[in-house]
């Protein structure tokens, strides 16, 4: 028997690029090993670089290089105007929908069509994906702060033809709010934010007093300043039985980090080494602690 | 599964109070709450503290206590149940029904649909941790789990508070004063990934057993799992070291870069939560002592009756504000998301 094979998935640029450096990017990720292509604004509403036909113009030249391409919605909808563009991405009747709310999953559920649960929905049991599943989830992506002991509870209870995607390379979503921490970082009101978090392609650094970095601000959302690393568990994932990993792009680097994950799935390379390499350029370092069920910041292996 | 819609017109404003325990429980019934919210001993509720809560036999003296003076019984049972702990949250849920409660405050799916399907009679309310800020969330959870009431992330405007109130299926309840979750509840893993413990998972935040405080040359430290949480100079008032209250650095500024310590306080808007039809009012703090619960539940109760009564002529007393602000946090008081320019 064949070892199990994960696919590789690219998520949603979860930071505000310009519309030029964004589709520079994906035009060289259309040529990269990936199988997956997640896209679309998750974060902010206000980020209008891209509009709901410039994502879906992409996708479809993403779809035409060969990619499964999956339409991310947003994870904090509060406004009229968010819940019209959710509409017409669920709506779009040609790609499947990632849903990171529960509003999106009602959505979808009543159109009938299978969609993807992001990390912004908790399942966080068998118990709950099956329900879900029963309403028309074909994948799910494991909440980031849960350990592969509970992943592998899950996985036994797991409905049949429903995929599990990991998080396994990039900063991780940790928090929403209705506040724009980066806005606020310049002393600007939320609805006149300039746009700021186009100055901050990889989100903005937050330190304690001491100098140790440890969250990122990017926006509403926060997140993790170290960058989660599971290439070392990889074997664990396969005997986990995980469909898909998934990268979260970054602004430099994502290439490196995507042929890395391809030769080690294909046993080109030994993943501990590939993932030091990986690591040793990350100015903040790496991190692997949710997944042996410690705090998420720690770098056990 | 149908519920009746809320009626056209307004129903008086519920005062919800917090009761970490008996004394508080009575002393919330005893000073006007309409209702008080509850959780059992273990990581079941998303207020998992050590010596808090109720076991069976003061769960049952409250409720009885509780429903004796025509006042109504919540449990929260919000947090995410995982694969090995199922069973807790099943025998919990078993045990609210057990104890005749007015209604179950839930979160998760697997939770909802257990209680869903075995006690079709007990009322669900979606907690805050359930994270539904939009309408279309709401009527997802309508749709299958019949929840009667869903209680508002403190994240949304008041206008977007009353646009969500305006498609809702359900009654609306916010959060009215107590202390100030800014991050959308149930979506934030800041505490496990510096503690390994999050309220999703373990019903914590910012958990007291990772909290060290240390006289240092520099000033007193509060630290964190081993991170600096704050520095205080000589006679600063120091706050419990809540992760997302701390002063951090940002591109070379030392400031409350997430949030200052202070606690959220809407009395000042009581006549506009009034007209737009809210349900009820959330006080937090089931970790608080019986003082804090008298002390807020009295001022909420004469407020709410004095806005009750004429709400043109409403404007929250100095003295009320003067209360409240001697048990928040930090001592200051903000408006929150519901006012615009805080976001």
């Amino acid at each position: 028997m064949t070892e199990h094979q994960p696919k590789l998935a690219l998520g949603p640029v979860l930071y505000y690029w310009p519309q030029e450096k964004l589709l520079d990017f994906y035009e060289r990720m259309s040529a990269a090993p990936v199988d997956i292509v997640y896209l679309g604004e998750t974060v902010c509403s206000k980020r209008h670089a891209m509009n709901t036909a410039d994502w879906l113009a992409l996708a479809g030249r993403m779809s035409a290089a060969g990619k499964e391409v999956i339409l991310s919605t947003m994870a904090l909808l509060e406004a009229e105007s968010e819940l019209k563009t959710l509409r017409r991405l669920c709506e779009n009747g040609r790609f499947t929908v990632e849903a990171n709310d529960m509003g999106a999953v009602r959505l979808l559920a009543e159109k009938g069509v299978a969609f993807v649960l992001g990390t912004g929905i908790n399942v966080y049991s068998g118990r709950t994906l099956r329900f879900l599943a029963g309403l028309g989830a074909k994948r799910w992506v494991m909440p980031v702060e849960l350990s592969r002991t509970t992943l592998a509870a899950i996985q036994v209870e797991r409905p049949d033809k429903v995929e599990t995607e990991v998080f396994v390379y990039g900063r991780l979503p940790l928090a929403y709010s209705a506040r724009c921490f980066t806005a606020r970082h310049h002393d600007l009101p939320k609805d006149d934010c300039q746009y700021r978090c186009l100055d901050y392609p990889e989100g903005l650094t937050l330190s304690t007093r001491e100098g140790q970095a440890f969250l990122a601000i990017n926006g509403i959302q926060t997140q993790s300043a170290q960058t989660c690393n599971l290439l070392p568990e990889l074997a664990e994932l396969r005997e986990l039985k995980v469909d898909v990993l998934r990268i979260s792009p970054q602004t430099e680097g994502t290439e490196t980090v995507i042929e890395a994950f391809t030769a080690c799935v294909r046993g080109k390379r030994n993943p501990l080494e590939a993932a030091r390499a990986l690591s040793a350029k990350l100015p903040y370092g790496a991190c692997d602690g949710y997944w042996r069920g410690e705090p998420g910041l720690r770098q056990v292996a | 599964m149908a519920v009746s819609a809320p009626s056209s017109q307004p129903k008086p404003l519920e005062l919800v109070c917090p009761a970490g325990n008996l004394p508080s429980l009575k002393t919330a019934v005893d000073h006007g709450a309409d209702s008080v919210y509850i959780g059992f001993r273990d990581d079941t509720n998303a207020r998992h503290f050590p010596g808090l809560n109720f076991d069976a036999k003061t769960a049952a003296q409250g409720v009885q206590y509780a429903h004796a003076k025509g006042r109504r019984v919540f449990v929260a049972l919000n947090t995410f149940p995982q694969p090995s702990g199922w069973e807790r949250w099943q025998r919990a849920v078993d045990q609210a029904a057990e104890l005749g409660v007015d209604a179950i405050i839930a979160a998760d799916i697997s939770v909802l649909e257990y209680a869903c399907s075995q006690h079709p009679n007990l009322p669900l309310h979606l907690s805050v941790q359930g994270s539904a800020t939009n309408y279309e969330a709401i009527r997802f959870y309508h749709e299958h789990f019949g929840i009667r009431r869903v209680v508002l992330p403190r994240v949304l405007s008041l206008p977007q508070v009353k646009h969500v109130l305006e498609n809702s299926p359900v009654d609306i309840e916010v959060f009215g004063f107590g202390g100030l979750c800014i991050m959308v509840e149930g979506r934030c893993l800041l505490s496990s990934y510096i503690t390994g413990e999050s309220p999703n998972m373990c019903g914590v935040c910012s958990p007291a057993k990772a909290v060290r405080w240390e006289e240092t040359p520099r000033g007193l430290e509060s630290r964190l799992s081993g991170l600096l949480i704050d520095r205080y100079a000589p006679g600063e008032p120091a706050g419990y070291p809540t992760l997302c209250k701390g002063r951090f650095e940002v591109a070379d500024q030392t400031y409350y870069a997430i949030e200052e310590p202070t606690s959220l306080n809407t009395l000042e808007l009581l006549p506009e939560l009034q007209e737009m039809g809210i349900a009820a009012i959330k006080i937090e703090g089931r970790q608080r002592s019986p003082a804090y619960v008298t002390q807020v539940t009295k001022v909420w109760r004469a407020a709410i009756d004095a806005c009750r009564r004429n709400p043109a002529a409403y404007v929250p007393k100095a003295e009320w504000q003067r209360e409240l602000g001697k048990v928040s946090e930090g001592h200051q008081t903000t408006l929150g998301a519901y006012h615009r320019t805080w976001q």
